[in-house]
């Protein structure tokens, strides 16, 4: 066991930073909103808490804290403009939104470019990575039983019948677009202290595409859904790794099976068989 | 020097346009967005590639590139669209399947040609200019702007004049009524997955010769700016997207000559998503296709 664990550290770590940036897509995805940003409030929080480890000394936990906030505030701020957009409008929306932010991370005077920003301090172990996603997993089991979970239900199925009930829409578009981005801040701030280097490409349109994937296979509207895509999608190229050259068509082909076989996703499979 | 960077800026325009046609015309179709259309672009510039280096006349070796992405996109549409259509799977399930495919064309891609760029053999093409006034062009470039104009003639006379248009403005309208009229709703739509595929691959093929290189990577470099370009010209609209591709072709040339060529990409997507806040429409509209 441990043995495994000190070959696999670096990959269990992963695919805890890549749960928690599931868990943040998929709080937009529940209330029906294809807000694809998640990958650029990640980028914006590892810039910040990056720079603020560095050049400030921050700790851990201050970094964390700064990162989360200075995405969620991205967050806010883009949900104004977008407030009319749904469906594909909105997934190209808040694309081209990182796009702007990737291209001024590379551009900035201060996040040293397209070369990367590196000397992070490397101090976001398994521990770290773990207990954020405890914390994030609990919180979203909790506000699972509360009424605002019912009003992101409600504004999924049907957004008129959801006005009609009294249900503020535009509100519940922004704050789970908002909380989404502060799961993928902390996300993003955990990635750059547990790689102590990133760049810009880093938190571009394919990290979005990964974090979707993660989602849609596991399954849209469930947290254990989200955490079993993430998992499941991160290990697999290492489960696959004999097969050299292959690996990539592979993945693929797995990914079309599923997505054709399972169209619920994995914890739908698992529901049914449990 | 202004006119050569909007020549330039024509040029780029152009291919642009080949390829956001693709996407265009599959969106206006199907409402679903392709993300492997990108991989299709790649994969038929080094089909291209690959039939230059075993000798096969340059044209020659353009067209058939350009039918077997259209061949291509058939597949495409069998394994990824096909069985999620017959489910109505809704809006998120086509996007992964899409990015199943572009993952396995990339990865069959790299296996046989590796990650590196690649230019065509020498003498595959000549290397002549012309000079027009103040504006210079290659022989490349004018092949390109040919090919590409040609393409585009044709589509809109396709979709315009021919019966298959007409099917296939009638399977966008409304799918449901259009097989009722008994349109045959698949064929329309593997002959629409053919057209759209066949564009982005003349794409892939044109941009490899202009730029000379051809690597795996070079979908991701304009997947995004086809998004741009749609979202520009209105969803799902062949107007829309020609000319809005040939506005972001200028915006970009010129803003690298003008303001920086670091903040190239921002602004392109800064432009998008103004249109996309101000007037979701796009400059076209979303019905033209079913007008057209």
């Amino acid at each position: 066991m441990l043995a495994f664990f000190a070959q696999y550290s670096k990959l269990v770590d992963q695919a805890g930073i890549n749960a928690l940036l599931a868990l943040s897509l998929s709080l937009s995805l529940r209330a029906g909103h294809l807000a694809l940003a998640q990958a650029a409030f990640m980028g914006i929080a590892a810039y910040v808490g990056s720079i603020g480890a560095v050049d400030l000394h921050w700790t851990l936990l201050e970094s964390t804290f700064a990162g989360a906030l200075a995405a969620g505030i991205a967050a806010a701020i883009l949900a104004l403009p977008v407030a009319r957009l749904r469906g594909i409008f909105l997934a190209i929306a808040t694309i081209g939104f990182g796009e702007i932010a990737r291209v001024v991370e590379i551009n900035a005077p201060i996040t040293d470019g397209a070369e990367g920003f590196s000397d992070i301090p490397n101090d976001a172990g398994t521990l770290a990575i773990y207990a954020a996603l405890l914390a994030t997993v609990a919180a979203l089991f909790l506000l699972g039983r509360s009424k605002w979970a019912l009003a992101i239900a409600a504004t999924r199925e049907d957004e008129n019948a959801a006005r009609g009930c009294g249900i503020d829409v535009g509100l519940v578009r922004t704050t789970t677009l908002v909380s989404g981005a502060v799961i993928a801040g902390v996300a993003g701030v955990l990635y750059a202290h547990a790689n102590f280097f990133i760049t810009p490409g880093d938190f571009g349109f394919p990290r979005m595409e990964q974090i979707l994937v993660y989602c849609v296979i596991g399954g849209v509207t469930s947290s254990t859904g989200a955490v079993m895509g993430a998992a499941v999608m991160t290990a697999l190229p290492e489960t696959i790794r004999f097969l050299h050259d292959y690996r990539e068509v592979t993945t693929g082909a797995l990914l079309l099976a599923i997505i054709i076989l399972a169209p619920g996703g994995l914890a739908q499979l698992w529901r049914r068989h449990a | 020097m202004l006119i050569q960077q909007i020549g330039n800026g024509v040029f780029l325009g152009a291919v642009y346009a080949l390829f956001a046609c693709g996407y265009a015309l599959v969106f206006g179709v199907l409402d679903i967005l392709n993300l492997a259309h990108a991989a299709i672009y790649m994969s038929a510039a080094f089909i291209a590639l690959a039939l230059a280096g075993a000798g096969v006349p340059l044209l020659l070796a353009i067209v058939l590139a350009i039918i077997a992405a259209g061949l291509l996109g058939i597949l495409l549409d069998r394994v990824a669209f096909a069985p999620l259509r017959r489910r109505n799977a809704g809006t998120l399930a086509p996007l992964i399947s899409s990015i199943g495919v572009a993952i396995m064309i990339q990865g069959i891609a790299r296996a046989f040609f590796g990650s590196d760029d690649q230019p065509f053999p020498s003498g595959t093409f000549a290397t002549a200019q012309l000079q027009i006034g103040s504006l210079r062009l290659g022989v490349v470039d004018v092949t390109v702007l040919g090919v590409a104009i040609a393409m585009m003639l044709a589509l809109s006379s396709v979709l315009r004049f021919t019966s298959l248009g007409r099917s296939i403005r009638a399977v966008a309208a409304d799918r449901i009524a259009a097989a009722l009229l008994g349109i045959d709703v698949e064929r329309t739509i593997a002959l629409t997955f053919f057209i759209a595929s066949a564009l982005g691959g003349a794409a892939g093929v044109l941009i490899g010769l202009e730029f000379n290189s051809v690597s795996v990577d070079m979908g991701a470099r304009i997947e995004l700016k086809g998004l741009a370009i749609i979202v520009l010209g209105g969803m799902g609209s062949v107007t829309g997207a020609v000319v809005g591709a040939l506005l972001l072709g200028c915006v970009e040339t010129l803003s690298v000559a003008y303001i920086s060529s670091g903040y190239r990409d921002a602004i392109s997507f800064g432009v998008m998503f103004l249109v996309l806040v101000l007037r979701p429409t796009g400059l076209f509209g979303r019905r033209s296709l079913r007008a057209a």
